[in-house]
């Protein structure tokens, strides 16, 4: 429901300006034209910034001799080892990606499914007054800080978790799996619940018309209808748990190990530019490493959040369009 | 509307059908645990809250917000902590809203919507919403500090005064990443101002800056003051953005100048969960914190909230 810039037309038809007091005013109006455009410049700005300085942090690794002597990208996958610190640092990236992906698939099982199923819940099956009561709990549920998700995961959850797993690292990649999936509810439900409840009230009638149940309507015509929505919803939470560090840096142990088990403890890629840059001398090959980090989690997270951002404008073609 | 009302009208003859159909066991399973993965998600805030009030508010006194830390943090109050958020906050909000809100201006007032450029500005501002806050950290560190701060240094002849971790260089890291948040809830509230507003000045003789200075800006002042607050909510509790571009540790003294390091409440919860040196001493001290750092968020959301559900209320009634 965008707005068409109604002025056009009418802007040209401003009165004859002849006086000095008139000319003034365009000159001020060209100026503040230009000044509104460079604030919306910024936002470009700010992205290629983003991009230059943390790829220009990450670049010594590929073509500094010095460096990569110590870190390059075939050093990287050699080396199944992330020791930063020590006599012969090694940077072995598999510990830390493997732990990544630990943690991300342990709260993609949890949140997934839940916020899915809750969205399904609110869109259709709630009555009126449960669904405006739900609405705030999501809300809080956003609005919590991630370092005190971390907080709780470390102090509180992590000890029911290991009571509950019997697991003899208190933090694992369960820990702060579960709690990285608390993170990532807000971002599903509301994304999914929007898509359901964009759905036309037609599809639902005429499904229920032709009798069908309201759970067959739910799951055989309103999901369908909104599947584009409902899969940027779980890429844009995806996005937001790959790029998370607070939760992860205090829940998850921080050990850099590369295993499949779900109860030891992981290092992810994030956790480690936060744990670590503030000790590195600037320039070092540590430190180039650690840009080199924060540029693949810039790479990734650009890259499922333009893919979401293509299932929302399918979304909206497929609901307009009908 | 014919259609769909004739189809209500069909579904309601159809109903005795759909109660057959209703006792199907996958139905009823499948409604069932869609309320219980809403029940879930209710249960856990309900946990996590409950846990932080019960065990926060005994600590949350005056003495607890007016008092600096004591002995090696494991007595004393947060207010350090409160004074360096405050003063981070504001200096992001002052370096952002300008920004923010003209570019709004310019995408919903001024830019052609199909224009490459306008395509490009949205294109920017969606996926800078999407960077993870910690790669805003290092951007802070290698943008702001080593290379802005030390180009200043130079320039000056100073020693080290802009080129390390500072509190104007957190804030303007924190503005960029708010920077999203501001353009959408500005553009949000721009569009709900009528159009018949906008003619009726422009009819009027006014220029295009005079409309929007004296007619779109006040009807649209909630709508931005929303995104402020919520700007400076979620300013407030963005931890990894400014772990290396100027939150400290601790501090025995406040931060007076742009130039300074500051205790902030975020990183002060991360400190006490994760470098104390007596668990058992920080704890209560440590759930305070939270708990402050809590209800500082929530007001402000609320606030937020009530004003852009007045907002809507206003565009509702207007489409």
């Amino acid at each position: 429901m965008t707005f068409a810039p109604a002025d056009t037309t009418v802007g040209r038809m401003r009165p004859m300006a002849r006086s000095g007091h008139r000319s003034r005013q365009r000159v001020r109006e060209a100026v503040i034209d230009v000044a509104l455009r460079a604030c919306a410049f910024a936002a470009i700005a700010g992205l290629v910034l983003i991009m230059l300085f943390v790829f220009r942090g990450a670049l010594p690794v590929m073509f500094d001799a010095e460096t990569m002597r110590e870190a390059s990208l075939t050093k990287f996958v050699e080396t199944w080892m992330w020791q930063p610190v020590g006599d012969v640092p090694k940077y072995g990236l598999m510990p830390l990606i493997v732990g990544t992906l630990k943690v991300v698939i342990v709260a993609m099982l949890f949140a997934v499914p839940i916020s899915v199923l809750a969205a399904i819940y609110a869109s259709e099956f709630a009555p009126a007054r449960v669904r405006e009561a739900l609405k705030p709990v999501i809300e809080i549920l956003a609005g919590i800080p991630s370092v005190v998700l971390g907080f709780f995961a470390l102090i509180v959850m992590a000890s029911w978790v290991q009571s509950v797993t019997g697991s003899s690292s208190r933090l694992n990649a369960l820990n702060a799996g579960l709690a990285l999936g608390l993170g990532m509810i807000p971002v599903i439900f509301t994304v999914c619940e929007d898509a359901l409840r964009a759905v036309p009230r037609s599809y639902r009638e005429a499904s229920l018309a032709l009798g069908a149940s309201r759970w067959q309507t739910a799951w055989n015509v309103t999901l369908p209808a909104a599947s584009a929505g409902v899969a940027a919803g779980i890429l844009l939470g995806l996005a937001r748990a790959v790029g998370e560090t607070m939760i992860v840096l205090m829940a998850s142990g921080n050990a850099a190990i590369v295993s499949a088990s779900a109860f030891d403890s992981v290092r992810t890629l994030s956790a480690s530019i936060a744990a670590e840059l503030a000790e590195v001398v600037v320039g070092s090959p540590h430190y180039s490493v650690l840009f080199f980090l924060g540029s693949m989690l810039f790479v990734t997270t650009f890259i499922i959040n333009v893919a979401a951002g293509m299932f929302v404008e399918r979304l909206r073609k497929r609901l307009r369009g009908t | 509307m014919t259609s769909s009302s004739l189809a209500t009208g069909a579904a309601r003859i159809l109903r005795p059908l759909q109660k057959a159909n209703r006792r199907d066991a996958a139905g009823t399973a499948l409604s069932g645990v869609s309320a219980f993965a809403a029940g879930i998600i209710v249960l856990m805030v309900a946990i996590i809250m409950g846990n932080i009030i019960f065990f926060g508010w005994r600590t949350v006194t005056w003495e607890f917000l007016a008092a600096p830390p004591r002995e090696g943090m494991t007595a004393g109050g947060i207010f350090p902590a409160i004074f360096g958020t405050t003063a981070l906050v504001v200096l992001m909000v002052v370096a952002l809203i300008p920004f923010g809100v003209g570019a709004a201006i310019y995408l919903h007032e001024y830019a052609r919507p199909d224009s490459r450029f306008t395509r490009l500005v949205r294109f920017s501002v969606n996926n800078l919403a999407g960077v993870p806050s910690i790669v805003f950290g290092l951007f802070g560190l290698g943008f702001f500090i080593q290379f802005l701060g030390h180009q200043m240094d130079r320039a000056m002849g100073l020693d080290m005064v802009w080129g390390q971790p500072a509190l104007v260089w957190a804030a303007l890291t924190l503005a960029m990443l708010n920077l999203p948040v501001v353009i959408v809830t500005t553009e949000e509230a721009l569009s709900a101002v009528p159009n018949d507003m906008r003619e009726a000045a422009l009819a009027l003789g006014a220029t295009r800056w005079q409309t929007i200075r004296h007619v779109l800006l006040p009807q649209a002042m909630p709508g931005i003051l929303t995104g402020a607050i919520l700007s400076v909510s979620r300013g407030a509790g963005e931890v990894a953005p400014i772990m290396f571009t100027g939150a400290a540790y601790f501090l025995p003294y406040l931060p007076t100048l742009p130039t300074d390091q500051f205790m902030e409440l975020g990183y002060h919860v991360f400190v006490l969960a994760t470098q104390s040196t007596d668990v058992d001493a920080t704890r209560p001290l440590l759930y305070g914190t939270v708990l402050t750092l809590l209800m500082l968020t929530f007001a402000l959301n609320l606030a937020a909230i009530t004003l852009r559900s007045r907002l809507r209320a206003q565009l509702a009634g207007r489409s």
